[in-house]
């Protein structure tokens, strides 16, 4: 069965049903493996800035608050 | 302040699931967007994210900030100059059988000149109490665009929307 797409034109409320094209199988794909990588990258990001500043914070001996204290 | 909603269009999947659900020709005669969303999709997990864009714009023009909890820690993450909005949170294949997320969007000036900020809430409705998949996000999210928004394009991380997914979208009045 063909991947479908749903088209909800808020104009006539007119709701349409297609298959989905070979171009557009294909550029969904890449578009969700494009989106995959850049989520994981995000994220990977994240959690080495977190682990940095956690690393950080135990090599000076003091917690977060007391960082946000030396900031302030 | 908003203090009425009106149903611009709504769509419910049907039997052959859908790859994406697109909203067109959506009127500028609102003054917010409100989208419901009732999900479920296909992918082999508990939970999938959903990539939203507006106006068929998949530049890297979305950036959005996370806090998120999974069934035992909380978490927050952070993108930036991404190529569509991920809405979190929504039931994927292994959540608890027939459930579906509850997801709300809310798009306040829409008909803005000025980029447009927006918040999603998202649960993924399962029996889970433990484990890494997230089960609730929180999102503040900016779209760099300046044109007036007047389309919507929903697309599963993964997969395809299962048949009973719903979407309703709302328009708002501030008087």
């Amino acid at each position: 069965m063909a991947d479908k797409k749903i088209i909800v034109n808020c104009a006539t409320g007119e709701v349409t049903e297609l298959d989905l094209t070979p171009d557009e199988i294909a550029q969904r794909a890449a578009d969700a493996q494009a989106a995959i990588e850049a989520k994981a990258q995000a994220d990977a990001d994240a959690t080495a800035k977190a682990t940095a500043k956690a690393a950080l914070l135990a090599k000076l001996g003091i917690t977060a608050d007391e960082a946000a204290l030396l900031l302030a | 302040m908003a203090n009425t909603y009106t149903k611009i269009a709504s769509v419910a999947v049907g039997g052959a699931g859908a790859a994406n659900i697109d909203f067109t020709s959506i009127p500028a005669t609102y003054t917010d967007l409100c989208l419901k969303l009732s999900l479920r999709d296909t992918r082999t997990q508990i939970d999938d994210y959903v990539n939203l864009i507006f106006n068929n714009d998949s530049g890297s023009n979305y950036s959005m900030k996370s806090v998120w909890g999974t069934g035992s820690t909380t978490g927050n993450s952070n993108y930036s100059a991404q190529t569509a909005n991920y809405v979190f949170q929504i039931a994927a294949a292994s959540a608890t059988a027939s459930t579906f997320s509850n997801v709300e969007i809310y798009v306040p000036n829409y008909t803005s000149s000025n980029a447009k900020s927006f918040s999603t809430d998202g649960v993924t409705e399962t029996n889970a109490a433990t484990g890494t998949d997230r089960l609730d996000a929180l999102t503040a999210s900016l779209w760099s665009g300046t044109a007036t928004i007047n389309r919507i394009t929903l697309t599963p991380g993964t997969g395809t929307f299962v048949q009973y997914s719903t979407a309703t979208l709302y328009g708002i009045k501030n008087s």
